[in-house]
């Protein structure tokens, strides 16, 4: 089993607090709204990690900016393999993060079973081996927080918790869909969890993310907003605008890169100069964390950093996890040898960097929990996922009014 | 209406536009302003004066150079219990935002099975001449009026100037209030504003007439009225239409006049093709019966190029009043 922190991030324990992190509620804002029961709840959680000392400095200045450092390790599929350090994190909170990935792998799964059948013709981007970004963000927030996704956003609704018949049904084009079967699957919609809405065109919510998080500052509420997006849109002008006003207003944001090191077929090795994206938040004056984001540990640990930070009104921060997507840009294929770092090899030496595998085994090996019960966990979360899907199938279809009446509509109805 | 009387100002468009903002500001605590050159004496001409100093640069927010990324901010904000305006001093610029304002606030509601809508107001203005050339100079509308889920409104007179914007502003649907420099000394009396509801705006005839429909929206309204008050002289009676409200586009205050007159002459100051010009003359065509025609309907625009600098071209280039009464006397003429 790993023993440091330098497996999981690339700062290593130098990293660790000269200062006590402060959990307080009041170190949020003497004016909360009215989040307060939530913000406590989340400070509870905060406390317990903090006082292992596993965030790093808050402060902007503590950190250089070198524009030539790369990812190096994280980035290679041989390195962070072992099972994850589970620090002091309960087994409470470990069952709940395999929860959370088994769920997400299987509905991801069967979605692209149901791609196979004939029986979903709508894109899907598959989230199958990125599942532990949203499962360890989603653990600091509550549903007044406002979560912003792209096209690979089925892991980011069904983190929150987002309701598993509602996304079948969505992709389905059904009316009980969370978009109501006007979306798909790349325009999600769940606010009663936090998730505000995603659509495809890469980079476009990142900006829509600033301005929740504007709005939040206005209020004077601690809620954040989370960005959501890729390696891919970084590339993207609105990234690099979104950063600049963010830091420039010190806004409550966390920019999340998932980077798998793909943009559709091509490796980020042909695209841009450096591997490392957290350089262009850098560049901007914003703190980052850059993690393996197979390890929903180091996940956890880093984005408990910079939401707290953001919730204070320390600014924005930029987590950048590194991953890598074991299906196809879109549907189910694996596309084998569909560009750089796609063969055979290559995909089998990332699933052994299996965030799902990773995390169970050292949870067997602490003994949060048996391998039994590891199974039947999967057996159990397969059957509720194929039951809502099945379910799925039967739901209504939108009514030819849908066409026209969603043209315009009115918030106060 | 309280039957107490009313008593009216005199103001210009653009001070009418600033009048809009502060019964915003000063009514509703949910709407606040974001874009560029707001806090400068020149980016808005008179706009703008002042409005920082009374509200506070938390609600009047000028912003680094990122059209695409404030836009999208105020996007962001409206789905959050505010009413923002994110201005862009020229169309020309607002371009760099069309994604945001095309692809995510107009199509917002919709894709996400009508749940939300972003009410954001997005003004662009018009500000051309003056030597700018080509990318301080563009109108352009009728992009933006041939999407779905967008708003469009483009004020001609000091009152709409205020009241559009207050409508727009006050619309849950995103909006895009679009003025215009060259109307800014027009000068009017209006009474003390109040909210307006966007929904019962529309088309409106300005000046009744029935030899011939002046159709226009914008700079060009002002055209057909000034053309219409020559032409009167002429005894050619000209009815003049103001659009006001392109998206959606309601043509049927049109068809109904020229059922009437026989004789239609829209006026735009964007381009020809596939342009507002274009719809306005479609909408007659589809509704009104070939018989009732005494002349070929005719539309007035800029010519096919993109807009000069130097001053001999800018003045063979925009069209004037002039311009507007010589199409009139063609199509009595015809």
């Amino acid at each position: 089993m790993s023993s440091d922190n330098k497996a999981r991030r690339e700062d290593g324990p130098s990293r660790r607090r000269a200062a006590p992190l402060d959990t307080s509620p009041a170190s949020i804002d003497p004016e909360l709204r009215h989040e307060i029961g939530d913000v406590r709840d989340l400070m509870g959680r905060l406390q317990n990690v903090a006082e292992a000392g596993f965030f790093g400095p808050a402060d902007a200045a503590d950190r250089s900016f070198d524009a030539n450092r790369r990812l190096d390790s994280l980035a290679d599929p041989l390195d962070h393999t072992e099972p994850l350090d589970l620090g002091v994190w309960t087994a409470e909170d470990t069952t709940k993060f395999l929860r959370m990935q088994l769920l997400i792998r299987s509905v991801e799964d069967r979605l692209g079973k149901m791609v196979e059948a004939g029986d979903i013709v709508c894109p899907v981007h598959l989230a199958i081996g990125q599942e532990a970004p949203p499962t360890g963000i989603s653990h600091w927030l509550t549903p007044n927080d406002r979560v912003f996704g792209a096209h690979r956003s089925h892991g980011h609704y069904l983190g929150l918790g987002g309701n598993v018949y509602q996304l079948f049904a969505e992709v389905l084009g059904r009316a009980d869909g969370c978009s109501r079967g006007m979306g798909g699957s790349m325009h999600l919609y769940s606010p009663e969890v936090g998730f505000q809405g995603s659509v495809p065109i890469v980079a476009a919510t990142v900006p829509v993310a600033v301005g929740a998080a504007l709005a939040a500052k206005k209020d004077g509420s601690p809620v954040v907003a989370v960005a959501y997006f890729g390696d891919g849109a970084v590339e993207e002008g609105g990234v690099h605008e979104s950063l600049n006003l963010a830091a420039q207003m010190k806004l409550p944001v966390l920019f999340v890169c998932e980077n798998n090191l793909y943009a559709s077929h091509m490796d980020i090795a042909q695209r841009q100069p450096n591997d490392r994206t957290a350089r262009i938040a850098e560049a901007h004056s914003v703190t980052t964390a850059v993690i393996d984001g197979n390890d929903v540990i180091a996940v956890a640990e880093a984005a408990g950093d910079l939401i707290h930070n953001a919730r204070c009104g320390n600014g924005p921060g930029y987590l950048e996890a590194v991953t890598y997507r074991w299906r196809g840009h879109v549907g189910p294929d694996e596309n084998i040898d569909v560009g750089l770092r796609r063969s055979p090899e290559e995909l089998a030496a990332w699933k052994q960097r299996d965030p799902v595998s990773r995390l169970q085994t050292a949870m067997i090996a602490r003994g949060d929990i048996s391998a039994d019960q590891a199974a039947g966990f999967t057996e159990e979360i397969s059957a509720e996922v194929a039951e809502a899907a099945t379910r799925a199938y039967d739901a209504p279809w939108p009514d030819q009014n849908a066409l026209l009446d969603y043209v315009y509509v009115n918030n106060r109805d | 209406m309280d039957g107490s009387i009313i008593t009216a100002e005199a103001t210009n468009y653009g001070n009418a536009v600033r009048e809009g903002f502060r019964h915003l500001l000063a009514e509703h605590e949910d709407v606040f302003a974001i874009g560029q050159g707001l806090w400068s004496p020149w980016y808005v001409g008179s706009s703008m004066t002042d409005l920082d100093r009374e509200f506070g640069t938390e609600r009047i927010m000028d912003t680094p150079v990122s059209e695409n990324a404030c836009t999208g901010a105020a996007i962001g904000a409206s789905l959050f219990g505010y009413r923002p305006i994110v201005i862009h001093p020229r169309i020309d610029f607002m371009l760099l935002a069309t994604d945001q304002i095309v692809n995510q606030a107009s199509k917002w509601a919709h894709m996400l099975g009508g749940q939300v809508s972003p009410a954001v107001t997005i003004r662009g203005i018009v500000n051309r001449g003056g030597e700018q050339g080509a990318q301080h100079s563009q109108a352009l509308h009728s992009w933006y009026a041939h999407i779905p889920g967008l708003r469009v409104v483009m004020p001609a007179t000091p009152a709409d100037a205020r009241d559009l914007l207050i409508a727009s502003v006050l619309s849950d649907q995103p909006a895009l209030y679009i003025d215009n420099r060259w109307l800014y000394e027009r000068e009017a009396e209006l009474p003390p504003s109040r909210d307006v509801d966007l929904d019962k705006q529309g088309p409106q005839i300005l000046r009744a007439g029935e030899d011939i429909t002046l159709v226009g929206s914008g700079y060009a309204t002002w055209l057909c009225e000034q053309a219409a008050d020559i032409l009167a002289a002429d005894g050619i009676d000209c009815e003049v239409i103001d659009l006001r409200v392109l998206n959606p586009f309601d043509g049927a205050e049109i068809a109904h006049s020229v059922e009437r007159t026989g004789r239609l002459v829209a006026v735009d100051d964007g381009w020809s093709t596939c342009g507002l010009s274009a719809e306005i003359i479609a909408s007659a065509a589809e509704r009104v019966s070939p018989d009732a025609y005494k002349s070929r309907p005719s539309r007035i625009t800029l010519p096919d190029a993109p807009a000069p600098t130097s001053r001999v071209l800018e003045e063979a280039y925009y069209p004037t009043v002039e311009t507007v009464v010589e199409a009139v006397r063609a199509s009595v003429a015809d």
